[in-house]
């Protein structure tokens, strides 16, 4: 994904608050409507640089689309992680077996890498501490496979696949 | 009673479920970085449901309460991460079953 210009960065701001605006308000009253594009407007000329990257082509059909599949697949993934963590806890042997592991990624954008990083704090068993580079460090409560290859294998792959769509 | 206020009910009771685990994961995990596994993951699952269960039941708050819980779980995990990472950094010992730490030989360079 290219580095985008001032005026699309400015206007896919606008259109993101836009939308919030609309939802937070739920009204389509045409004075309030105006209001808010014009809110939405300035904070977008004021903030633009510091929102987004690539601007408008985050709109592209194809990264909506796959967002759209991310978004269930992702709260199953939370769900499954909640039952797995209570299935430890719960358990009186305690079976844990903790370490900090090293993964590789292969995103480039760094808001590839954030959607990335708290997709796996908030998944199976693994929370990430830190970001280098192309290297994640992440906490796994049960270690299963102790190389590189193997926790990305385990831990990053399932997301990634979403993610280079998203932000590639 | 219609159907959106048993289901509301149903997802507050799973909300307050995930809430008492995360408390026993605290009381029963041995050291500072699994008990947050179970602090940001229970608590995150704990707080959207409750807070959709609420939605659900007062029609009027239902999107309101959609985007809170969008951005609880856009912002939960960027401070459970910046927690740990705080954690180590402070030295916070680990537990003594811990079988790797990958992030020690990189700081350790």
């Amino acid at each position: 994904m290219k580095k985008a210009n001032y005026v699309s960065k400015v206007v896919f701001e606008t259109i993101v608050l836009f939308l919030t605006w609309i939802l937070l308000t739920e009204s389509f009253a045409t004075s309030e409507l105006i209001f808010g594009f014009l809110i939405a407007l300035v904070i977008s000329i004021g903030t633009a640089d510091l929102f987004t990257e690539h601007g408008l082509a985050h709109l592209n059909p194809k990264r909506l689309f796959y967002l759209i599949i991310y978004i269930p697949y992702y709260l199953y993934q939370v769900i499954k992680a909640n039952i797995q963590v209570a299935v430890i806890v719960l358990s009186p042997s305690l079976p844990i077996k903790p370490g900090i592991v090293k993964v590789k990624t292969n995103l480039k954008s760094d808001v590839g890498k954030l959607s990335l990083a708290n997709s796996i704090t908030l998944t199976p068993g693994t929370i990430t501490m830190d970001v280098q580079d192309d290297e994640l460090f992440v906490h796994w409560i049960k270690v299963e496979d102790e190389s590189v290859e193997g926790a990305t294998e385990s831990i990053v792959s399932p997301f990634e696949k979403f993610l280079k769509e998203i932000f590639s | 009673m219609g159907i959106n206020i048993i289901i509301g009910y149903i997802l507050m009771f799973i909300g307050a479920f995930f809430f008492l685990l995360s408390a026993i994961g605290l009381l029963r995990l041995p050291d500072l970085y699994t008990r947050m596994q179970a602090a940001t993951k229970s608590t995150t699952l704990g707080a959207i449901s409750s807070i959709i269960g609420i939605g659900l039941m007062r029609e009027d708050i239902l999107i309101k309460s959609i985007i809170l819980a969008t951005f609880i779980l856009l912002t939960a995990p960027i401070s459970g991460s910046a927690l740990i990472r705080a954690g180590y950094k402070a030295k916070s010992p680990m537990t003594d079953k811990t079988v790797v730490d990958k992030f020690k030989e990189k700081e350790g360079e």
